[in-house]
């Protein structure tokens, strides 16, 4: 093949999606040429997800055009992609995992190839690009790299001109992760373009040789990876350093010995895709902020389920305490009681019922209390409902009517109601799993306002957040949980966006060492 | 193409139109049933829904009916808001039939002031132990507790006629598979109301029907015992979160349906027949699912959506003897008001749109646990 | 003696074999339809009215099938189109289909007719004992035909692949390009037709009569061989014989005049299957093999 280096494989132009009012890829120029490795390099929720579903046809652009050798296309569907050329790889795979290796492979083929001629195929193009497989070994059976390959190989056999891979090696392990790099760099070789998602700073370094840098669904730059500094990405990827004057105030009971304390604490993987949490550490002290920083799928999930209680039978090992005794072997109600409050990521069936009514979500988290379920178990609604009324007014809950259902709450009242409830009974230790997340910027700054003036009472708080910046504001300490272990925390004053992106992009590793 | 999209939001009113609009509309399908059968649509309709109300006695009766009914369909109304389903009510209600019946045959004499409430008793320990079984094995093993709860029917009808075939049987009885009658104090006597009298074959049965049927709407809405199931069955990992047991859950309401089935067999036989035989019931553990969704899962709607369910079951009778139309006709009546029910409930979950255009796009997910 | 205790056993594992086949391939592809008990009694009656109608068992028998694929259908229109939830809707087609079938039936109570006659095949019917697996009649040696070319079609063909597929993961499928909904309704369909052989097999076999709810429980049954086979077809056969033979226990025992009373007996297939569900209950639900997608609903993606 000899690729015309001069027209670019897949150019975007002006390109721009939209979700309501929310503008996830603004105005975005991109250009990928064959025989190249080219990364999209960006925070959660930054559009590098938006804008390579917008290439593979999953989406379509608002505004803007793409061009495919130069000329204009418009991608309608993922099949249509397939029929240009494009191929993607998900963060989550699309396999069966009853179906073996070759079954896997038919499926996405035209009908009439035979199982036989598909395992040979296998056999030669996983032989050709170094990935060892078996075609008769089931899906479920293999390791997720080995299903990546899969995943890959379904992909090669179509013969692509353009592969996607979207945080390919998120659920690798080092060793996987650099027999893949050899399988890029041949594809490269061979003349295909590739690009490559990722917000960990030493592949792109590595594998890359270009990187667009996107950040809050604007496009930063397109520079030469190989020559900018790893440190100089983390700045592009996070942005300008923080006006000092917005943060919380410092930690008013200063010497106080840490309320809570999580010691070693390990809970293996319940699934392919859950993340295994190793030796996790953490304290924190009366009136203090602790914020815990990583890319979602780090075991953020995990660690919730941990502290709040919901997961006290999977804990193997460590000690976990409040004041010195020990909480580990106690449920989420009585922890609760013991004034450990927890709003977890999910609204929607997890930390509220949507098909229930706003009493009976206040209800979900205080049947303890004496006011509003009597010895006898019997549930007092006046005492719930005005709980519920006491939260919406304390918290600027805005609802339709007196006590509606849940569900017909906008995300960012709901949430307000959520931290509210769990906040209305004065608790000594909070924590808070993204607090703002999806959440309209006054009823963020609510929160957060209301997050600061508990910490006057002497509550302990834990953040556990994607966002940086809000991280960078309100914490007093903030750690790292990269790949389901925890980094030594770090005074916040000393953080800068850029050392902590540093670390949550794997390259400074005060987060432990990585096995090689 | 048909196509369901997901509403955000459903009225109140619309789910009280989903039970009306579905009898109305089986209602309308039985009657082209019965004009496919060659039947008079109309008169056949008339003998099913009218002719059962017209006399004072016929809606003694209907209460009657209605009674087993109202009791096992409370008691389905927890299991099926846990999202546990359990099936196998009719073996609970026979298991419950024998406990009491067991009480009404061999309590010594200087006993009998305590008969009934002992009876009670005996019914409901027999029936929740036979509900046990699915929930232990659920619990314990993540067994199936529809199968398992069927099977226990079987084997619970095996069981009656083993006893009055055998060991129960009363040696006066010239061959027939009967135990002997229960003593006088084991028998609940007819029902005397204020200005009309007796009321057909009504008992006083009723009265403890009405009573499970309240007991049980306060349970589920005023108890938080109640709340539990209903957090349980509706957001399972809510439940978890707020540190509620879910085995503790699937264990109660299995016990309580089952304890409320033997209840409803307790009552039967006293009331009814006043001692046993082979057959005890007539689908009665079955008819209350149906029940327990026309109520649309609220123990208080129960006692309306048995009376409307018992009303098919005598109109079946009326409609044989008059017009000779066969009573299974009940049946296929009940199968279509289920079906009736699960679409309507599609209807107010769902946007019905019919397109036919292919639309390419956005991928989302629709899976939802059973 | 012998042989007589073996061809009861077998004639009884027809009817499961037959009906559970066909629910392994619905399963299979996702779907459990608990209407099975009612479905067979469809097939039931049509097998028998059908039969009494034209005087020839075998269009008896494609009557029984068309009966079992119809009330299928309904099955599939209310899960598949209109998403609803499925243990619900499979208890409803039981209701349904039994009472539909005794209304269907009533006039045909009392009745008699000629079942299916048995195939003699030459020499090897001359066997002692294993003689009798040839002096059977058509559909049986059908219904391990059909067991066959299920086990054939699941796993050595595309058709089959796809099957699994949509079962395993149908998102994934989706997105793949194959409709989910389609290839499911096909299977309800083929469940269904299959029950309603098995119901056929009932009154064209077994006793030439029709009975309001002949099938006592078969079909419950049936379900649970599903679960013994753990989703493979070859393995239902031994699960049905050996339901087989635990049923025909009570026959055995009367005729050697043990003490037990036959109502004992005639739980050992109910208790039976109880244990047989305790034992494939331990481990995770995908060690058992049940599809992952088992009872879930899909709605395509707009």
């Amino acid at each position: 093949m000899s690729p015309d280096r001069e027209i670019p494989l897949l150019t975007g132009r002006h390109i721009s999606k939209r979700f309501g009012t929310f503008t996830a890829n603004d105005d975005i120029n991109f250009d990928i040429h064959a025989g190249e490795i080219h990364a999209l390099l960006g925070e959660n929720g930054a559009g590098k997800s938006t804008f390579v579903k917008l290439v593979y046809g999953l989406l379509s652009p608002d505004e803007g055009q793409f061009l495919w050798h130069g000329a204009p296309v418009e991608i309608r569907s993922p099949q249509a992609a397939r029929d240009m050329g494009i191929g993607m790889v998900f963060q989550h795979f699309s396999l069966f995992d009853v179906l073996s290796v070759a079954e896997n492979i038919q499926l996405a083929l035209p009908a009439g190839i035979s199982l036989s001629e598909v395992k040979e195929r296998v056999i030669t193009v996983s032989a050709e690009y170094g990935m060892t497989l078996s075609p008769d070994a089931r899906v479920g059976d293999l390791s997720v790299g080995e299903q990546q390959r899969v995943e890959i190989l379904r992909c090669l056999l179509q013969n692509p001109s353009l592969l996607i891979l979207d945080e390919p090696t998120s659920v690798l392990t080092p060793q996987e992760a650099d027999q893949l790099f050899a399988v890029l760099r041949r594809l490269r070789d061979d003349g295909c373009a590739i690009l490559f998602i990722s917000h960990k700073l030493d592949e792109i370094k590595a594998l890359t040789s270009k990187a667009t840098i996107l950040r809050a669904g604007k496009k930063v730059t397109t520079c030469d990876s190989a020559s900018t500094s790893a440190k100089e990405l983390a700045e592009l990827m996070v942005g300008a350093a923080l006006d000092n004057s917005m943060r919380t105030p410092p930690v008013l009971h200063k010497g106080a010995d840490s309320l809570f304390c999580v010691a070693q604490v390990s809970r293996p993987a319940a699934t392919a895709f859950a993340t295994a949490l190793q030796d996790i550490s953490l304290s924190v002290m009366s009136g203090e902020i602790l914020g815990i920083a990583g890319i979602a799928g780090n075991g953020q999930t995990e660690l919730m389920e941990v502290l709040s209680g919901e997961a006290i039978g999977d804990v193997t090992a460590g000690k976990i305490e409040l004041d010195g005794v020990s909480v580990a072997g106690l449920g989420p109600d009585m922890r609760r009681q013991k004034g450990m409050r927890c709003v977890p990521e999910e609204r929607n069936g997890h930390g509220a019922i949507i098909n229930m009514s706003l009493s009976e979500n206040a209800l979900l988290t205080a049947s303890h209390e004496p006011d509003n379920v009597s010895a006898s178990g019997l549930v007092s609604w006046v005492k719930c409902h005005a709980l519920s009324r006491k939260i919406i007014g304390s918290y600027d809950v805005r609802t339709p009517h007196h006590d509606p259902l849940a569900g017909s709450l906008s995300g960012g009242n709901l949430q307000k109601f959520m931290i509210g409830r769990e906040m209305m009974s004065r608790p000594r230790l909070l924590i808070v799993a993204q607090p703002t997340w999806g959440v309209d910027i006054g009823a963020a700054q609510a929160i957060r306002a209301a997050m600061r003036r508990l910490l006057e009472d002497g509550t302990a708080i834990i953040i556990i957040s994607q966002d940086l910046e809000e991280l960078l504001v309100m914490s007093h300490r903030i750690c790292v949980l990269n790949q389901g272990q925890l980094s030594e925390p770090l005074p916040a004053q000393d953080v800068t966006a850029e050392s902590i992106g540093l670390m949550m992009g794997g390259i400074t590793n005060s987060v432990s060492e990585r096995a090689v | 193409m048909m196509r369901l999209t997901p509403r955000p939001y459903v009225s109140p009113h619309q789910l009280l139109l989903v039970p009306v609009l579905s009898v109305l509309l089986s209602i309308i399908l039985g009657g082209l049933i019965f004009a496919a059968l060659g039947y008079n649509a109309l008169d056949a309709l008339y003998q099913f829904f009218v002719a059962p109300l017209s006399r004072p006695d016929q809606i003694g009766n209907l209460f009657v009916k209605a009674c087993p009914l109202i009791i096992i369909g409370t008691g389905l109304v927890f299991c099926y808001r846990a999202n546990i389903w359990n099936i196998g009510a009719e073996g609970q209600l026979i298991f419950g039939a024998l406990g009491a019946g067991w009480v009404a045959l061999y309590l010594p004499e200087s006993w009998h002031f305590m008969m009934l409430p002992l009876m009670i008793l005996g019914g409901m320990i027999a029936g929740a132990s036979l509900a046990a079984v699915p929930a232990f094995l659920k619990t314990r093993f993540q067994t199936n507790e529809i199968l398992v709860s069927l099977m226990l029917t079987y084997v619970a009808g095996l069981v009656i006629d083993w006893l009055v075939r055998g060991p129960w049987r009363d040696p006066m009885s010239f061959g027939f598979p009967l135990t002997p009658y229960y003593p006088d104090a084991a028998l609940i006597g007819k029902l005397s109301l204020p200005v009309v009298g007796k009321l057909g074959q009504l008992h006083w049965g009723i009265l403890i029907a009405l009573c499970v049927s309240g007991l049980g709407w306060f349970i589920l809405s005023r108890t938080l015992a109640g709340f539990k199931v209903r957090v349980a069955g509706d957001a399972p990992r809510a439940a978890r979160f707020a540190g509620f047991s879910p085995n503790i859950v699937t264990f109660s309401v299995l016990l309580v349906s089952g304890a409320l089935a033997g209840l409803a067999g307790m009552v039967e036989v006293s009331a009814n027949m006043g001692q046993l035989q082979p057959q005890i019931s007539f689908g009665y553990g079955f008819t209350a699912i149906i029940v327990a969704f026309l109520a649309r899962l609220n123990p208080a709607a129960v006692i309306l959506a048995a009376l409307i369910v018992a009303l098919s079951e005598l109109g079946g009778d009326s409609a044989q003897i008059a017009m000779g139309i066969p009573k299974v006709v009940t049946g296929v009546f009940k199968g279509i008001l289920l079906f009736m029910l699960l679409a309507g409930e599609t209807i107010t979950r769902y946007e019905l749109s019919f397109d036919l255009r292919m639309t390419g796009g956005k991928m989302s997910r629709g899976d939802a646990d059973v | 003696m012998y042989d007589e205790l073996l061809l009861t056993v077998l004639l009884t594992s027809v009817p499961l074999i037959l009906a559970a086949t066909g629910e392994l391939v619905v399963e299979r592809s996702g779907v459990l339809n608990l209407g099975v008990e009612g479905m067979m009694l469809m097939g039931a009656v049509a097998g028998f009215g059908v039969t009494s109608l034209s005087g020839s068992p075998y269009i008896g028998m494609l009557g029984g099938a068309t009966a079992g694929a119809l009330t299928a259908a309904l099955f599939g229109f209310f899960v598949l189109g209109l998403a609803t939830n499925q243990v619900a809707t499979g208890l409803a087609l039981t209701i349904f289909g039994t009472g539909l079938s005794g209304l269907i039936g009533a006039p045909l109570v009392g009745q008699a007719i000629d079942g299916l006659p048995v195939f003699i095949v030459p020499l090897l019917s001359d066997i002692p004992v294993l003689g009798v697996l040839f002096r059977l009649d058509l559909l049986a040696y059908l219904s391990i035909g059909l067991v066959a070319g299920t086990s054939f079609v699941l796993f050595r063909t595309r058709a089959g692949l796809v099957i699994r597929a949509v079962g395993d993961n149908a998102t994934s499928a989706h997105a793949l390009g194959y409709s989910v909904l389609k290839v499911r309704f096909y299977t309800v369909m083929f469940g269904g037709m299959m029950a309603g052989l098995s119901g056929a097999y009932l009154p064209l076999v077994l006793t030439p009569h029709w009975a309001e709810g002949m099938t006592a429980g078969r079909g419950w049954i049936a379900l649970a061989l599903v679960v013994f086979a753990s989703w493979q077809p070859w393995r239902v056969v031994g699960g049905a014989v050996l339901f087989g033979g635990v049923t025909i226990m009570q026959l055995a025992g009367q005729a050697r005049g043990w003490s037990v009373s036959p109502q004992f007996l005639s739980m050992l297939p109910y208790l039976a299957t109880i244990i047989v569900l305790v034992a494939m209950s331990r481990g995770g639900r995908a060690e058992r093999g049940a599809p992952a997608q088992l009872g879930r609903i899909f709605l395509p993606p707009r």
